[in-house]
């Protein structure tokens, strides 16, 4: 079932046109990569989907973007509900300079929930489902700056679903680990995909590959192909899809 | 982009062509031995056999290797499928050809029950499917691919010839029929060698297209 169904999609950052007639259906519950060259629009797409984009000047959006029966960019949508609707996590981690416990529950705090029962339960429940609890819950108190690179980027995840998004974008969520906390987060977000749908920006074909069920290549702003994962790495109908996955891109 | 990467993809394919027509070669050559009944040459055949299956140890080694280093995708990807499959088929050839030398020295230098002509022919087109479904490998065809599927119907279409008339013969003459059985294996090891082309063809298919076919 499509979670997200975008329609006619373009934006321009000023005179450049940095997404072009995007079309594409985002399934509920799965995992959907989004790939191609730098500058291709890939981040761009996906900061649009939480409206990201309202922060730079000079874009300009237009066409429609539902989320469920909503369309998120009309006048009338509020953007911090949306955002919380949908979560993101960025490429290096960037956990607040709090204790791990406030980084987790600064979002609830802020939405007004002040009981330390309803705090502590939050807490724990992100921790787990971001598959940090065992590693930290001794140490809720001490900083979240203190936890390796790999920890603090799940911190961001348990951050991010602390607010009960219903989409979690991730742009490059392990560009900055190395090949275990990167095997984790892959585990993790298999794991999440049953709760969550999922969006996941990455420059690792073999990580699109290995985590995602639907993958869309991106290039100069227009989105070039779209199918299950499996038939993009091995059987892509489009000659440009075809040059960037074998590497021959250029 | 990928230069070393696509010079041994290349040279794989390479490869794949020179166990090919390894593979021709036996095939005629175990036919040869047996039309002339010339027991030193199919004392050779599995010689040959031998360097076949050395070269499908080293096609598969490269195989693995440029999937484990390299990552292949999309088309270089079911290219490699389809020589790791593709070499499983040539090497099943180079076996079925040690096998005619096999009946071909049982048979010894005993006359023959009858004129072979169709085994001959059989043989003649079951070595031009291989070199076919190669070369429709190499030009990345699937029309030709089509085509060997096309051959193994005649192949089997004179098989049933040779059979039905091989088993009237031993009906008729108990005393012919153990050689009309060895000729009748050879019969099948050609029938089979055949099918192990088509099976190439189908994978040139899947190569190409991306789409998986059962021709026969």
């Amino acid at each position: 079932m499509s979670k997200i169904s975008v329609k006619d999609l373009n934006l321009h950052y000023g005179s450049f046109h940095a997404l072009k007639n995007i079309n594409l259906d985002i399934c509920e519950r799965e995992v959907t990569a989004l790939i191609g060259p730098s500058g291709c629009g890939k981040s761009t797409f996906i900061r649009s989907l939480n409206r990201m984009n309202d922060l730079i000047d000079g874009v300009k959006i237009d066409g429609e973007m539902f989320l469920e029966d909503q369309d998120i960019y009309q006048p009338d949508v509020d953007v911090v509900s949306l955002r919380r609707r949908v979560g993101m996590v960025f490429q290096s981690p960037n956990p607040f300079r709090k204790s791990i416990y406030e980084n987790v529950a600064y979002g609830p705090r802020r939405y007004g929930i002040k009981s330390r029962n309803q705090l502590d339960e939050i807490v724990e429940r992100s921790l787990r489902e971001a598959a940090l609890w065992e590693e930290v819950k001794d140490r809720l108190k001490s900083s979240a700056l203190g936890l390796s690179g790999g920890q603090q980027q799940r911190l961001c995840i348990a951050r991010a679903l602390a607010m009960e998004p219903e989409v979690l974008l991730m742009d490059e969520p392990t560009s900055a680990l190395d090949p275990i906390a990167t095997s984790r987060i892959e585990e993790l977000i298999d794991q999440l995909k049953k709760e969550y749908t999922i969006v996941i920006v990455t420059h690792s074909m073999q990580q699109a590959a290995r985590i995602s069920d639907k993958t869309v290549f991106f290039l100069m702003g227009e989105v070039i192909e779209a199918d299950d994962t499996q038939v993009i790495f091995t059987s892509p109908r489009d000659q440009r899809t075809e040059d960037y996955v074998t590497g021959r891109f250029g | 982009m990928r230069t070393e990467y696509t010079e041994r993809l290349k040279n794989l394919k390479i490869k794949l062509l020179k166990m090919g027509s390894l593979v021709q070669q036996v095939i005629e050559e175990s036919l040869q031995a047996l039309m002339q009944q010339d027991m030193e040459k199919a004392d050779t055949i599995h010689l040959m056999d031998d360097r076949i299956d050395a070269l499908e140890l080293e096609i598969e080694v490269e195989c693995m290797n440029l999937i484990a280093l390299q990552q292949p995708m999309a088309k270089d990807l079911r290219v490699i499928g389809t020589i790791l499959k593709a070499i499983t088929d040539l090497e099943r050839m180079g076996d079925h050809a040690v096998n005619i030398a096999r009946q071909t020295k049982l048979i010894g230098q005993e006359p023959f029950i009858k004129p072979l002509v169709d085994l001959p022919r059989m043989a003649r087109l079951s070595e031009e499917m291989v070199a076919k479904c190669l070369d429709a490998f190499m030009k990345e065809d699937v029309n030709l691919a089509r085509e060997v599927a096309h051959d193994d119907e005649a192949v089997d279409e004179i098989y049933e010839m040779i059979y039905t008339e091989l088993m009237e013969m031993m009906i008729h003459d108990r005393g012919v029929m153990n050689q009309a059985i060895h000729l009748l294996f050879i019969g099948r090891y050609l029938e089979r060698i055949a099918d192990h082309a088509t099976n190439i063809g189908e994978r040139v298919i899947y190569m190409v297209t991306g789409e998986r076919v059962e021709i026969n």
